[in-house]
């Protein structure tokens, strides 16, 4: 059960970052894990009324705020446009609406969840977050550092031409995946992520050689991914079942992008 | 401390608690529509409008509700009546219990998307789950009500 003692909505985003430093102050997302855990919390942080819930468009990148729902993420017609809708496939299948409608974008990425979506699709996109006192830095930065006491701004997702292929296998329909793996095909780079291992998502880089055979390439770059990513057993999967699926799942999305066709 | 919220149309004061939840003041004051099912987010049964949103109540501390417009089914009644019908004429509530939250969640696709798709029903109400009916029965009667309406029936 979450115990709160005392509730905050500051005013300033450096009134946040200051009751976060207190002992046991926890900032609130959408409240969807946090409130599943046993947990006293002195000071429960609320970032409503700091204006995040945004998403805007620059000529360099989009900016998310961190309270933007995923919901908002999932159906935001430009996002999905720049990614042949790898927003709408990979936050399609988390729970429901009512439960999108609540989660989001910066707690799913400050969380660093080992389950999450959010976070292999954004590292697959290159995106970098701002925080308010360590600044801007690469999402794939943050995640290998694990910065505690600060307060998550904004995500952003470079604006560039790129082809993304998102895949998951799910036990059951809205359940956490078991594997997650996002490629990302932006001029001659391939990026994949692999996430729901079900450790936190990793992302891995490629060349694309010239004249390279898409077969053969998808093959080459599943056995390289499978190999070089480290896997865990949990309830849903063994390490070795998701090995197997890593190989399945970026094999698809390798051939998807270099396609442009739907895999299914 | 106190917040302030539009319940049903009727502004209303409440004191909660700093871990209220939505869920458990909605109950307090005599919305028995809402209901618990999981308590992990998971099953739709509690599913309310948060200015006009479908949200989870039981993963809403109240105090987010401060401001905010709240409707549950004890005050959408006319436009729950309007296709509710049509699912009770499929045998698709057998328990029943999912009911509201079903209810709930195809007044805001309805709002939000007034002539979805099977596919597009399907996907809007996954997050409500229902272990009596396989989901068919509920997506026959949505379909019955659109079409319906289509031929000016209702």
């Amino acid at each position: 059960m979450l115990t709160i003692d005392k509730y905050l909505r500051p005013a300033t985003l450096e009134e946040a970052y200051q009751a976060a430093q207190q002992k046991n102050s926890v900032v609130l997302g959408g409240m969807l894990w946090l409130r599943l855990g046993k947990k006293r919390v002195s000071t429960a942080i609320d970032l409503s009324d700091l204006g995040l819930d945004y998403i805007t468009e620059t000529d360099a990148c989009w900016k998310i705020g961190a309270y933007t729902s995923l919901r908002a993420l999932e159906t935001h017609e430009g996002l999905n446009r720049m990614t042949n809708n790898g927003f709408r496939n990979a936050f399609g299948a988390i729970v429901g609406v009512q439960f999108r409608n609540l989660a989001t974008a910066g707690g799913s990425i400050f969380g660093r969840y080992g389950f999450s979506d959010v976070l292999t699709l954004c590292l697959a996109l290159d995106a970098s977050v701002e925080l308010h006192h360590a600044g801007v830095l690469s999402l794939e930065a943050f995640c290998d550092q694990g910065i505690r006491g600060d307060i998550l701004k904004e995500i952003r997702i470079p604006k560039s031409p790129v082809r993304v292929s998102y895949q998951a296998q799910r036990n059951t329909a809205t359940d956490f995946p078991v594997l997650n793996v996002c490629a990302v095909l932006r001029d001659d780079r391939i990026h994949i992520t692999v996430g729901a291992r079900p450790l936190r998502a990793v992302p891995l880089r490629f060349a694309v050689e010239p004249g390279a055979d898409p077969e053969e390439l998808a093959s080459r770059l599943a056995d390289t991914a499978a190999e070089e990513t480290v896997f865990g057993s949990n309830t849903r999967a063994s390490a070795q079942y998701r090995k197997h699926l890593c190989r399945v799942l970026v094999r698809r999305a390798v051939r998807e992008v270099l396609s442009g066709k739907e895999e299914i | 401390m106190e917040i302030r919220m539009m319940l049903n149309g009727i502004n209303r004061t409440a004191e909660v608690k700093p871990d209220t939840v939505l869920f458990d003041l909605l109950r307090d004051l005599g919305c028995a529509s809402v209901k618990c099912g999981c308590e992990t987010s998971a099953c739709g049964l509690c599913t309310v409008l948060l200015d006009d949103r479908p949200v989870l109540s039981c993963s809403v501390l109240a105090v987010r509700a401060d401001g905010k417009k709240i409707d549950t089914l004890e005050g959408l009644q006319e436009e729950a009546a309007s296709f509710v019908g049509f699912i009770a004429d499929q045998g698709a509530e057998q328990c029943g219990f999912c009911n509201p939250g079903f209810v709930m969640n195809t007044i805001a696709l309805l709002r939000e998307n007034p002539d979805p798709t099977d596919e597009e029903i399907r996907q809007y109400l996954a997050g409500n789950l229902c272990r009596c009916s396989g989901y068919e029965g509920q997506t026959r009667g949505i379909r019955a009500y659109l079409t319906a309406k289509k031929e000016g029936l209702v």
